[in-house]
């Protein structure tokens, strides 16, 4: 998913649509995300290494409480985005096929994939990942019951789990264990750790904690 | 995955403009769209990203007009969760939240869960052949692993299925789609929306690469007390339909006065079983006629080996869907 440095072969191609694009969003009744001056690059025909530059778009939202400003790329995930550019590295990359869940995020306060989610797209939202859901050294009352459970064996999938665990209640779909079993399909655990992950749900949940 | 270029028009109208370019591919969701581009089924020069355009909205019937309509952008989530779809359309509720998990379906729009792609493993394995994604280079899962694939309206050219869920409800409760292009407006029957694959297998449904869809539209029913969505799968959650079915009855002292019936799972396209609906129209809500309109509605049913197991699990979903709609379970 790094981006790959254009080679020779298709140098001119890409260049010539950049600038396309870039003419054409001038004429858009378009969010303005391409800057002028971009575009008066790719107009006057300017060097490879300036418009190479402009490959990236901004990008602004607030991860964890904090507003981030950065530079990405249009294919970037928002999983990489987290992982690489914002060392964020407890949100897991597991099939990266929006299959098992390992890299859910809340996105507005709402659960998402973020493997199928380009970065891009998320201009303005707030993100929410595993290292925003404590408060300080206080950890959140569904980490402590996964710890109190045992609901994790080798804990690659925990982040992922715990994140729709606290959207499980939230959406009040954990009303009972088949019900929690239902609406915690999207996170797959090889270990088979499930009727701890489910006690722990449970235990919140009856708990009534604030999540 | 390959680069492209993103642009997020405001208004239907630019958006429109953009999508009516080769190698434009509209973005919402992204759940099935990204998965694609990353394993290079699809490879777009341009990305349209709609989700600025005011398609979000779900409206109640109002006075006169007896319909509900769907924003194309609403997220299958939302309309699940409505509480005038539970209470107009139990049937779409179920089906929605059969589909997909929790995190897709906070994703995953209306519009492009219509739109989205077959999930057999040879279009999406770009080392096999596969009329859909390369025509001409063949069908590998016509000699090969078919156990997904279909039993109806298949073709020599391709024998995949249409994967939605949701789809199968709105072709069951005679859903009409709005979809704009730069002529205006047109209207598509939802039973029509989708296609087989007849020789063109590559294409999916009747939307023109220029259009965008702008809304569902669902006219209201008295079927709401007597539906329900069965969907048989390999685990209980979270996977793909063998066999689904969307059944609708109205029954007026046992005797059913109308049925609506689709199956997912076994065509190109939601299958509606039109001669079956007929059967059961001034039948008794029996087991014996939801068994013998399930033998009416296999008529012309194709295995292909992996899948013939199909052929006996089909009429069998039908008739289990129609004992709870009619509340004989």
């Amino acid at each position: 998913m790094k981006s790959d440095k254009p080679t020779p072969e298709t140098t001119d191609v890409k260049d010539s649509s950049r600038r396309d694009f870039l003419k054409q969003s001038t004429l858009l009744t378009a969010v303005a995300v391409t800057p002028v001056v971009a575009i008066k690059a790719a107009n006057d025909h300017m060097d490879e290494h300036l418009a190479a530059v402009f490959e990236k778009m901004p990008l602004k939202m607030e991860v964890n409480g904090k507003t981030v400003n950065l530079s990405v790329e249009p294919r970037s995930t928002l999983l990489d985005i987290l992982r690489e550019q914002l060392d964020l590295t407890g949100t897991k990359k597991g099939c990266d096929h929006g299959q098992c869940g390992a890299c859910t995020v809340h996105v507005d306060g709402h659960r998402i994939n973020s493997c199928l989610t380009l970065g891009i797209m998320m201009s303005g939202k707030k993100i929410t990942t595993i290292e925003g859901l404590a408060k300080g050294d206080q950890l959140h009352p569904m980490q402590e019951a996964f710890i109190k459970h045992d609901g994790f064996q080798c804990g690659y999938c925990t982040p992922g789990q715990i994140m729709s665990a606290v959207s499980c209640i939230r959406e009040g779909h954990a009303g009972s264990e088949h019900e929690i079993r239902e609406y915690m399909s999207g996170n797959v655990c090889r270990c088979g750790a499930y009727p701890n992950i489910v006690n722990a749900i449970l235990e919140v949940k009856d708990g009534g904690f604030a999540v | 995955m390959k680069q492209f270029q993103y642009v997020r028009p405001a208004t239907i109208q630019a958006a429109l403009d953009v999508i009516s370019k080769p190698g434009s591919k509209i973005i919402a969701g992204g759940t099935n769209l990204v998965d694609l581009m990353k394993r290079g089924v699809t490879a777009p020069d341009k990305i349209v990203d709609i989700n600025h355009l005011p398609l979000k909205g779900i409206s109640e019937p109002i006075g006169n007009v007896m319909t509900v309509s769907i924003g194309a952008l609403a997220l299958n989530s939302e309309v699940a969760e409505n509480s005038r779809i539970k209470e107009l359309f139990p049937l779409l509720s179920m089906a929605l939240n059969a589909g997909a998990s929790p995190q897709l379906r906070n994703m995953a729009t209306v519009g492009g869960n219509m739109m989205q792609r077959t999930r057999c493993g040879y279009f999406y394995d770009t080392t096999m052949p596969c009329n859909k994604r390369q025509p001409g280079t063949g069908c590998g899962a016509m000699e090969g692993v078919n156990r997904m694939h279909a039993i109806f309206g298949a073709s020599d050219q391709c024998i995949a299925v249409h994967p939605s869920d949701m789809c199968v409800a709105l072709a069951a409760l005679d859903a009409t789609v709005e979809v704009a292009g730069k002529k205006g407006k047109r209207y598509i029957h939802f039973a029509d929306f989708h296609r087989l694959p007849g020789e063109k297998p590559q294409i999916d449904n009747n939307l023109a690469p220029d259009e965008l869809i702008v809304r569902v539209i669902i006219p209201t029913n008295n079927f709401s007390r007597n539906s329900y969505y069965l969907k048989i799968r390999d685990r209980q959650s979270y996977a793909f339909a063998l066999v689904s079915v969307a059944a609708a009855l109205e029954i007026d002292n046992g005797i059913i006065k109308n049925a609506r019936l689709a199956m997912g799972g076994v065509a190109h396209k939601p299958w509606r079983l039109f001669e079956a609906e007929q059967f059961l129209v001034g039948k008794t809500a029996s087991e014996e006629n939801f068994a013998k309109a399930a033998g009416l509605a296999m008529k012309g049913a194709v295995g292909h080996g992996g899948n013939s197991f199909k052929l006996k699990l089909a009429p069998a979903t039908i008739t289990e869907a129609l004992k709870h709609a009619a509340g004989l379970v």
